[in-house]
């Protein structure tokens, strides 16, 4: 099937003007007849919440935490990005639309990107308004700083914790919806079916985690908020509680799920210490603002102390290959070029996996108080965790899973495939294309969630009839039943290896055969591997406890259970296609000097599957990407 | 930074099947655990033996294993978060302890905190705390431009001070009367610091206020130990600031 994106055509800077005005919409009394689920309650979902309950929809909204503050969004560190051109440096809504469109590598969806940078500059008015304390000069103005992949400033920050006080003033709206009754909040909650009923969204199936208790809830239209899925590679630097399950078990209910080997290694996260390590942790990309990255020149030199290495043993090895982005060069080509220096014996630290990231000519130029200033949070907590000083000595970094492009295929209105099902923030695959520049995650969510759904879902809703929140259907029960018995099985099988286990096996799998650089070779080892290792999970996996009370392990059990079936679709994807692009590098394509090597006359569309079955293969979708206004090119950070 | 050196630890832990039981402390030990380890990765190797070992694991809440979700909440010791300065439980590291230690954990213990399970307790009062006023009322959209209102520098860091909260509770623990003054006094602070919150500020604060007693949580006696326990170092400077808006409110 060739997929319709529905983008509107014409001049693309009156593309969404246009299509608002085109949209339907619904009468204010008739919308509090109107029932939305919104699923995650991060920026994404939390702006949507807030903002479809003041307009006067009646909106239940989930998260898996105690509270919807904690969603991971809460973990962004460094910054937003939007075109106010507050700098005056050359910035404007068309040149964030090209560097997103060329940091995706030519493989996101023009009119789409074009909105984003559109309204992205109403995001940062929205979150002064709310009181978000973004970064100040001494006159009092909003500060900018530079992030890697653009060549102006534009990126809004509150210290190191920006994510922290945007979702802080997206939960502060919330609360005032949910005070106001128009949002009713639902915590500790696991979405764990989509109930489609004629082919059309439903309703959700979930598990309240306090009390074990299967739950059906009922609406006109579901948005699904839940963020990423680079947990399939068990370490990354993700949540613990972040998974693939909502939107996997919509892609089983018939949603097309479009590019999921689109998945971003973060290149400055603090390596691994040892096979225990539960998560790793990201220091932000904004440290390569004045740090420099190196590796010793010779191979006898990586047991060596740093400092005992002269200057001209050392290889700025990014700012060797890339002179004009140098240390700012975007994440993909950072992360690979780190492994690279790894893979030729160079990387320093335990196992050999880790590269310098050296302040010490900064401090020299700016002084010790500057850099305190700057990235005193992020010293601090690499401290904490390696026992190391970084002002004394180079830090240490590798590249880890930070994020994923792919997710839920939308249409421009952010619905899926399935009539009243719609996918924001991170869970959809939208903007970025095959690689997300820093600083365009928040600004996405917040834009889907503020600024693009409360219109586009009102369109949907004004073409259909209100249909009350009864979940006496007997899809409901289907899938509280079905629900019901894969808790069941999990607690039953009483094997000999614990989930943790399981997830970590598969990590491997994933990391060394699906992660920076892949081959049809070692995708094929993981399309072999992974069913086998789903098939141990469901025989020998050791969950204890019962399912009618707090159970972590059921919960974790279920949703390794579904990575072990999403990652399979991941190396499918990654297989099939035959081109090197963003975070997806197949080391059969690429250029003699090892960059990747796209391959637009057989690859420029967004792959999007359909499942048909565990033990079938799913079906691939196109849908066909074209660019107007900005050109096809090779993509060039030297 | 080598692991040559591994530590076993005896732990002593509050179990508490749910709401309902009574609860009791329980003795495991730890092997194995090197420096490395972060606390609740020390946790989950005992974990990892309990399962094995047929037994139902311990459990607590945790999510982001950065130290800023707010997630995390164990008193270790007697001390909320394990009581290294301005760090979260998630982020104390096992290079702390030494061989042979033995570590007494319990979950927040406060009446507007009911116990879930072990370690695990509801902390939805906060969210009520906030609901009654942690906010701007301003709509989506139809906001002005992000510059038309200068902010000074340092009232926009010390906003952002208080803004730094996780809401984690940890105040609440240490607290001898279990208050939320620390809690409430950085969110209104934060507020009546900027200019987009002082339209609201005097309803503000009498509404949180009022909220905060009603959920259960006591009194400020000036003990202190709310700054002590707090993992991103919130000054008590802030409950003086919300007690300063408070008497305002009511003379306004
Ligand atoms: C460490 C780190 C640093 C980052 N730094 C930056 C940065 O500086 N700039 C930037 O732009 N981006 C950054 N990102 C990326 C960005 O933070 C995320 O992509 C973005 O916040 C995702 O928002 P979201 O709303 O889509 O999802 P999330 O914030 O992940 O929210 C997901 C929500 O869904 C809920 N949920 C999930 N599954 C279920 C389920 N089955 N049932 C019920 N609820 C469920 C969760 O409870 C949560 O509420 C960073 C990411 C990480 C991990
Ligand atoms: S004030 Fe400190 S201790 Fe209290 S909830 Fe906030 S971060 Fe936690
Ligand atoms: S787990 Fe998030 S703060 Fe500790």
């Amino acid at each position: 099937m060739i997929l319709d994106g529905k983008c509107p055509t014409g001049p693309i800077e009156k593309t969404w003007d246009k299509h608002r005005f085109d949209l339907k919409l619904v009468n204010p009394a008739n919308k509090r007849k109107y029932n939305i689920i919104v699923v995650g309650t991060g920026l994404a979902g939390g702006a949507a919440a807030t903002s479809l309950g003041e307009l006067g929809y009646n909106v239940q909204a989930f998260c898996y935490q105690d509270s919807p503050r904690r969603a991971h969004s809460i973990a962004a560190q460094r910054g937003i990005n939007a075109a106010k051109n507050y700098p005056s440096d050359g910035d404007s809504i068309l040149r964030l639309m090209y560097d997103t469109i060329k940091g995706g590598d030519f493989r996101a969806r023009e009119a789409d990107v074009w909105r984003l940078a559109q309204v992205s500059n109403n995001i940062i008015d929205q979150c002064v308004a709310q009181g978000v304390p973004f970064g100040r000069d001494y006159a009092g103005y909003l500060d900018n700083r530079s992030f890697g992949g653009a060549q102006v400033s534009r990126t809004f920050y509150s210290r190191g914790e920006t994510g922290q006080q945007l979702l802080l003033g997206a939960y502060s709206a919330l609360s005032r919806q949910i005070k106001l009754g128009s949002v009713k909040m639902y915590n500790r909650r696991e979405m764990l079916d989509l109930v489609v009923v004629d082919g059309v969204a439903r309703g959700i199936t979930c598990r309240n985690l306090i009390t074990g208790e299967i739950e059906s809830y009922a609406a006109d239209a579901v948005c699904l908020c839940t963020g990423g899925y680079v947990n399939v590679f068990y370490l990354s630097t993700n949540a613990k509680g972040c998974s693939v399950t909502a939107t996997w078990k919509a892609a089983k209910k018939g949603a097309f799920f479009a590019n999921p080997c689109y998945t971003q290694i973060h290149p400055t996260c603090i390596p691994q210490a040892g096979e225990y390590q539960s998560k790793l942790t990201l220091m932000s990309e904004s440290l390569r603002n004045d740090g420099r990255i190196w590796v010793p020149k010779k191979k006898e030199d990586v047991n060596k102390r740093p400092e005992q290495i002269p200057e001209e043993d050392r290889d700025y090895y990014l700012e060797r290959k890339y002179p004009s982005f140098g240390n700012l060069a975007p994440r993909d080509i950072s992360s690979r070029s780190a492994k690279e220096q790894c893979d030729e014996g160079r990387g320093v630290g335990p196992g050999g996996r880790g590269v310098y990231l050296d302040y010490a000519e900064s401090i020299q130029r700016l002084s010790e108080k500057i850099i305190c200033e700057r990235y005193g949070h992020l010293f601090e907590m690499y401290e904490r965790i390696t026992d190391d000083n970084a002002y004394k000595t180079p830090m240490r970094i590798y590249p880890a899973p930070h994020y994923s492009m792919g997710g839920l295929w939308v249409d421009y209105n952010l619905m899926s495939n399935i009539p009243g099902l719609f996918v924001l923030g991170e869970a959809n695959f939208s903007v970025h294309g095959a690689n997300r520049l820093g600083a365009s995650a928040l600004m996405q969510g917040l834009s889907d969630g503020y600024f693009v759904i409360p219109y586009t879902i009102g369109g949907y809703l004004a073409t259909v009839k209100p249909s009350g929140t009864k979940t006496d259907h007997a899809e409901f029960k289907k899938s509280a039943e079905e629900v019901n018995a894969t808790n069941k099985k999990l607690l039953s099988i009483n094997g000999k290896r614990t989930v943790t286990e399981f997830h970590r096996d598969l990590g491997k799998i994933m990391w060394n055969n699906v992660g920076m650089a892949r081959s049809k070779e070692s995708l094929t080892e993981a399309i072999q591997q992974i069913p086998k290792l789903r098939e141990e999970f469901w025989k020998n996996v050791k969950v204890t406890g019962t399912g009618a009370e707090l159970n972590q392990q059921l919960e974790n059990a279920g949703r390794v259970a579904d990575f072990l079936e999403f990652g399979e679709l991941m190396a499918r994807d990654s297989l099939h296609r035959e081109e090197s692009c963003g975070g997806h590098f197949r080391v059969e394509h690429q250029l003699p000097d090892g960059e990747a090597k796209r391959n637009d006359a057989d690859f420029s569309y967004v792959g999007a599957w359909e499942f048909k079955g565990l033990d079938k293969e799913p079906e691939l979708h196109k849908e066909p990407l074209k660019f107007e206004t900005i050109h096809l090119a090779v993509r060039s950070y030297k | 930074m080598s692991d040559h050196k591994t530590m076993t630890l005896t732990l002593i832990v509050w179990r508490q099947k749910n709401a309902n039981d009574s609860g009791k402390f329980e003795t495991y030990t730890a092997k194995d655990i090197t420096e490395h380890h972060s606390f609740l990765e020390m946790l989950d190797v005992v974990n990892e033996d309990l399962i094995n070992a047929g037994k139902e694991p311990i459990v607590f809440d945790h999510d982001c294993r950065e130290g800023i979700c707010g997630m995390c909440s164990q008193v270790v010791n007697g001390m909320p978060h394990g009581g290294q300065e301005r760090t979260t439980l998630c982020q104390l590291h096992m290079r702390k302890f030494k061989d042979g230690d033995t570590i007494y954990i319990e979950p927040w213990r406060a009446r507007a905190f009911p116990i879930v399970k072990d370690l695990v307790v509801d902390r939805s009062a906060l969210d009520t705390i906030i609901q009654a006023g942690g906010y701007t009322s301003c709509h989506t959209g139809g906001v002005p431009d992000a510059n038309t209102i200068m902010i000074p520098k340092p009232i926009a860091e010390e906003a952002t001070d208080a803004a730094e909260c996780i809401g984690c509770g940890a105040c609440v623990a240490g607290c001898p009367n279990s208050a939320a003054m620390l809690f409430t006094g950085a969110k209104v602070s934060q507020l009546a610091l900027l200019p987009q919150g002082r339209p609201e500020a005097a309803q503000r604060v009498t509404n949180m206020l009022q909220a905060m007693k009603d959920c259960g949580f006591g009194n400020c006696t000036n003990h202190y130990e709310c700054q002590a326990a707090c993992p991103k170092g919130i000054d008590v400077k802030f409950i003086a600031r919300m007690n300063r808006e408070y008497l305002k409110a009511l003379f306004a």
